[in-house]
């Protein structure tokens, strides 16, 4: 509890941080890319909020743990899918983050700058369909990263890589829409897109029903797929040791 | 001593060393790429250009990580409380400072510096500032080094109090790491006003780093402000060192 209100405040400190370096350069550039300052703000707060629920940062999965400990043994010789019990594990721990360590930044960035809220049930629901997505694929992405112990004895180079391409991909530091160029374009096509960038677009409006949900949904049954093959062959992979 | 054995521990290992340099390099590339999108859609940012910002941010960022490779695991002192391992360390004929700042101490945070010290050596380049002014780049990298290094065992000291949430300290470190990347002039008054009269965050970079840019404060402070980093730095150190001797006396062991 304490905990999580911790990790809420940090997130909100360095959502106003943030804030200020978006709101300085729409300053300079009004309207870039479509938002206005306020959307910018907006957008921050936004991501900010997304950061406990989807693990941005990573981890949340106890299962590299439990590889090392070799309790994966157990596991795996259990009546339940692994993959199924770690998702409705971290379906838990986000819909409980998303209370203590999404609202909190959001209040503070409405009560700082303002925020934009959405009007109307339908943009709710979307919103509410496209989070949900988010948190699938993210999900769906650090369970590859996890799974990924079994092979690698030491998961630190991974876990930074991963880190380092979803803070930076996701649109939770800056939206994916002012990358120049061809770094744009990637970006806009690439699983992470579908963690931070297109619920907060549903959130403000940007993106509809139709232009998220199925781009999130087309990568969580990839990522998910990808996962269950990955369980199959860790299933080979472990040797039980000891008797 | 206790710093080098633990860089030994880990060159035992050379490949995961190096990888580890690699990977905190490339941590340290993401607020870098940050500033790089943001100046690929502007010239300008809050009047200062991308040189000056890159400047601003290699200077801040060599302190940090500097601090944050030395005495960065202060702020895990709740969690030798929660072990009992401060007991030891308060046996030991050395102070609990230096042991617990050197404690895992991880050079692989070396990647961070060397990226750091590449930035700030671009963008000197870029700005051709001249030797009279120069002076001053040494010397606020060392204020800002002792700010960051007071700012964590300020932090370590506050977990005497918060063992409960050690995280709420981040919130300050590693926000004052994130709010030194870009020129004050972006952020607002009222926040600025408190990061140069309460924390002093605004010697890390700020205020020396007009002076080496020749510019003027939009915020119209004087501009005697530029020089009083060392002071500054030293009246904190002053405050972190009592608030740590503070928390020592308060500690009682839960024995065993």
């Amino acid at each position: 509890m304490w905990a999580a209100a911790a990790g809420a405040f940090t997130n909100s400190v360095f959502g106003i941080l943030r804030a200020y370096v978006l709101i300085a350069l729409w300053q300079a550039k009004p309207g870039l890319a479509g938002y206005d300052v306020l959307d910018a703000v907006t957008f921050c707060f936004v991501t900010q909020a997304f950061i406990g629920p989807m693990q941005l940062f990573g981890g949340g999965l106890t299962i590299p743990e439990r590889i090392r400990t070799g309790d994966i043994a157990l596991d795996l010789v259990r009546p339940a899918s692994l993959q199924a019990w770690a998702l409705s594990e971290d379906l838990g721990r986000a819909a409980y983050l998303f209370l203590v360590r999404g609202l909190p930044p959001m209040i503070i960035g409405a009560l700082v700058f303002g925020v934009v809220v959405p009007s109307g049930a339908g943009r709710w629901a979307a919103f509410a369909a496209s989070f949900a997505l988010g948190v699938l694929v993210s999900f769906a992405w650090r369970y590859l990263i996890a799974l990924s112990v079994c092979w690698l004895a030491d998961d630190r180079g991974v876990v930074t890589v991963s880190m380092v391409l979803t803070t930076f991909f996701s649109g939770m530091m800056l939206p994916l829409p002012i990358f120049p160029g061809l770094l744009g374009d990637v970006a806009a096509t690439l699983p992470w897109a579908a963690m931070a960038q297109l619920p907060a677009d549903v959130y403000l409006g940007r993106a509809g029903f139709a232009d998220a949900v199925p781009f999130q949904a087309l990568w969580a049954v990839a990522l998910l797929a990808l996962g269950a093959l990955g369980t199959r062959a860790i299933r080979h992979k472990v040797v039980i040791q000891g008797g | 001593m206790l710093a080098w054995t633990w860089t030994r521990a880990a060159a035992a290992y050379p490949v995961s060393f190096t990888l580890m340099v690699g990977f905190g390099l490339m941590m340290a590339a993401v607020d870098l790429a940050v500033i790089l999108v943001v100046f690929a859609n502007t010239t300008a940012l809050a009047g200062f250009t991308r040189a000056e910002v890159l400047f601003l941010y290699g200077a801040a960022n060599i302190a940090f990580s500097v601090a944050d490779m030395c005495v960065g695991n202060l702020d895990k002192i709740s969690q030798h409380i929660k072990a009992g391992t401060l007991d030891t360390m308060l046996l030991k004929p050395a102070p609990a400072w230096l042991q617990a700042a050197v404690d895992r101490f991880t050079p692989s945070r070396f990647g961070r510096v060397l990226q750091s010290v590449i930035v700030l050596v671009t963008a000197l380049a870029a700005l051709d500032i001249p030797w009279q002014r120069a002076w001053m780049v040494p010397v606020m990298i060392a204020t800002a080094g002792v700010i960051f290094a007071s700012l964590w065992t300020l932090a370590g000291a506050a977990q005497f109090v918060l063992t409960d949430a050690p995280e709420v300290v981040n919130a300050f470190t590693y926000g004052s790491g994130q709010l030194t990347q870009y020129p004050f002039s972006v952020y607002g008054r009222d926040l600025v006003r408190g990061v140069t009269y309460v924390l002093p965050l605004a010697f890390v970079n700020w205020q020396p780093g007009l002076y080496v840019l020749g510019k003027d404060d939009p915020f119209g402070t004087p501009e005697a402000l530029r020089f009083l980093g060392p002071v500054a730095a030293l009246l904190l150190a002053l405050l972190a060192a009592l608030a740590w001797r503070q928390g020592i006396r308060r500690y009682r062991s839960t024995g065993s």
